[in-house]
């Protein structure tokens, strides 16, 4: 049952590239052995944190994109709790989530579609066409709130 | 407006301040919310995106009510996930002191 999973952890301040890449390396591993797939890394580079966790006020993110199974991510979530260098870590299980979005927008266009059509419009929109954007609230900020 | 738009209840303030001149009341003109995920199209309120969750949390850091944003209920329930996602990564505060 292989799933799609984002994980995304923090690693401390402290901790160097290297370290930041050792760590990678060694999730890397543990997908590896597990019949897993790493689909995308990205690394955020070091953040401020909004609020500190333990004494830190910065960290490095890491987003990793995982196709495997719910025993993987429990083994890497179980690995990095014990990391002293990983600062915080959230797994989230994607790929039915995604499913939906995929298939909100198809209706969404489906439904555009079939209403142009039905006005006597070609299916899709014309460069140009359309209302400009909907911005007669510019100048009345007065009762914004602070934002 | 890059995604800093203003919510809350808008009333016009002129209308308001004719009402006493005059003595007639006019009825307070309040403009219709509508929840800014459905106008905008937006079907992905994902937690990595702080841009878009950021007018949800005022000063306090609390999640902006629908009564004041006009979210509807299917994307104010998503929003909520996202918030608090986002808040376990400390991409938003839980709280400002």
């Amino acid at each position: 049952m292989t799933r799609k999973y984002e994980l995304v952890y923090i690693v401390s301040p402290e901790a160097t590239d290297d370290h930041v890449t050792e760590l990678h390396t060694q999730i890397d591993g543990i997908v590896q052995r597990m019949g897993g797939q790493i689909e995308k890394t990205e690394n955020w580079g070091r953040r401020k944190l909004a609020y500190e966790i333990g004494r830190h006020k910065e960290g490095t993110y890491v987003l990793e994109v995982i196709l495997g199974s719910g025993e993987l991510m429990k083994e890497i979530d179980r690995r990095l709790k014990v990391l002293d260098t990983v600062i915080r870590h959230l797994t989230v299980r994607v790929d039915e989530a995604q499913e939906v979005i995929e298939r909100m927008k198809a209706r969404r266009s489906a439904t555009s579609r079939r209403r142009r059509v039905a006005r006597g419009l070609p299916e899709d929109r014309q460069p140009g066409e359309g209302q400009r954007n909907d911005a007669d609230d510019d100048r009345d900020d007065r009762f914004d709130m602070g934002m | 407006m890059d995604g800093r738009r203003s919510f809350g209840p808008k009333k016009t303030g002129r209308a308001g301040a004719a009402a006493g001149k005059d003595g007639q009341r006019r009825p307070m003109f309040r403009r219709r919310k509508v929840c800014k995920f459905c106008s905008d199209k937006i079907d992905d309120i994902n937690y990595k995106d702080t841009r878009l969750l950021l007018p949800f949390v005022p000063e306090r850091a609390k999640i902006l009510p629908r009564r004041i944003s006009g979210t509807c209920a299917l994307h104010q329930r998503k929003l909520r996930v996202a918030l608090m996602r986002a808040r376990q990564l400390a991409l938003i505060p839980y709280t400002s002191e």
